[in-house]
């Protein structure tokens, strides 16, 4: 930002993204801020420091901690006074993470998602289930136990093969 | 409106269209509601899965009213907070559906009322992504992704209900039967949507039926569950008036914030 004493210079947005991927998620820690698209821009202009964000889900309570450590990583950057502004739309998808991310997701342990899935069968015998690989021994011997886990974003599914539950990231 | 040179005669006719904040409550507190009400399973729920699977619906239904009474109060234009609004009206205030807000009975009564609250939330929410709000429809967008597993997790419990033991079955049908004339409400119209559906910022809620009673009957049948051929005619949470049961929640609900206004920790 520049001053009237020409103390401070505009930061680069560019320089800014950079230190953005290094806020990570505080319930997945492996996966940064950026990695899972929560962070939708990153804009610099009169008005200062802009940051563009979307929630994963909507009741994430993450969502004040990823803000709060955001903020606090652009202050050690020496821009103390950026903004958070949150957007809705486009709605979040798990489409977004990288191969990379997802490779980085197996390794930690939860099985990362496969494409966000088209229409809904409603009765539940006639859908189509997803095969997930275990994060552990690789095996698709797995079943899903509940759509529903630890956190808003993962699932909890069993291994068959190795006899190992584990969580899945949810496909939306 | 054909004489293009004239100066407009109905102001609201060109003025951008948006959801007004009477309309935002009715969403916004059908999602608070039935948020709060699952949520009084936490630590209750007959298998651990569930405990979770109840919470985290709870937490989205709580979530997107959040966004929605943020816009609510941004739209009022008096200053309040998403947390003035869930903490700080009474239940004459409260704009939403009688079948939100009742009380939870047993595990039977809890998934017939999510499932039948489900497909509507499922037909609306489809609806109003293409609302000419933007805002609100990207918050629809963004609700329609977490309807969809709220949808499939309540159908296939009360598919396992109704098609599991004579136990179960009686309980989900007795559900279905106790829940029914509260299903009536979600489809009504009052001048409030009709004029949105007018301005294509909300469907005519009579319009989002024949896809909720497709949806309704086709789990029923697959549950082995029957449809009631009561008629449906509880009515009133829209414009306020609500069962005994919407106080008692409030009160527990709203006790902390109005014994310590503005607390924060």
């Amino acid at each position: 930002m520049v001053t009237a004493g020409g103390t401070r210079t505009r930061p680069d947005a560019a320089e800014l993204w950079e230190v953005l991927r290094g806020v990570m998620d505080p319930e997945v820690p492996v996966l940064s801020v950026v990695d899972l698209g929560i962070v939708r821009d990153v804009r610099v202009d009169d008005e200062g420091v802009t940051v563009t964000v979307t929630p994963t889900y909507s009741g994430c309570p993450a969502v004040q901690v990823i803000e709060r450590d955001i903020l606090a990583a652009l202050a050690a950057h020496d821009v103390p006074d950026a903004r958070i502004r949150t957007v809705y739309s486009p709605p979040w998808t798990s489409d977004w993470l990288s191969d990379e991310a997802k490779a980085r997701l197996r390794a930690y342990g939860i099985a990362p998602p496969d494409p966000a899935p088209g229409d809904d069968e409603l009765v539940p015998l006639r859908r189509r289930s997803e095969v997930l690989a275990c994060p552990f021994c690789g095996s698709t011997e797995t079943e899903l136990r509940s759509e529903f886990g630890s956190t808003a974003c993962k699932s909890i599914a069993y291994c068959r093969s190795c006899a190992q539950p584990f969580e899945a990231f949810k496909a939306i | 409106m054909s004489d293009a040179g004239a100066p407009p005669r109905d102001a609201a006719a060109v003025a951008p269209a948006v959801a007004p904040a009477d309309y935002l409550l009715r969403l916004a507190d059908d999602r608070l509601v039935l948020g709060h009400r699952l949520s009084e399973w936490c630590g209750h729920a007959p298998i651990l899965e569930e405990d979770i699977a109840l919470a985290n619906i709870a937490l989205d239904l709580i979530g997107q009213a959040t966004a929605l009474l943020e816009l609510a109060g941004a739209r009022e234009g008096r200053g309040r907070s998403a947390d003035d609004l869930a903490y700080f009206r009474d239940a004459r205030d409260y704009r939403n559906l009688q079948l939100c807000e009742l009380p939870n009975g047993d595990f039977a009564v809890t998934i017939v009322r999510q499932f039948l609250f489900d497909a509507y939330d499922h037909a609306l929410l489809q609806a109003l992504q293409g609302s000419a709000d933007a805002e609100l429809a990207g918050i629809a967008a963004k609700a329609f992704k977490e309807c969809r597993y709220h949808r499939r997790h309540s159908a296939e419990w009360v598919v396992k209900l109704g098609d599991g033991t004579a136990e179960s079955h009686a309980r989900a049908q007795a559900a279905l039967d106790e829940l029914w004339r509260f299903t009536g409400e979600p489809f009504l119209a009052d001048e409030v949507d009709r004029a949105l559906a007018a301005a294509g910022v909300a469907p005519d809620p009579a319009s989002l039926r024949d896809d909720w009673l497709r949806q309704v009957t086709e789990v029923v049948e697959a549950a082995t569950l029957r449809l009631p051929d009561d008629r449906a005619v509880a009515r009133g949470g829209r414009q306020g008036l609500h069962t005994e049961h919407l106080g008692h929640m409030l009160a527990e609900m709203q006790s902390v914030a109005r014994a310590h206004p503005g607390a924060q920790w």
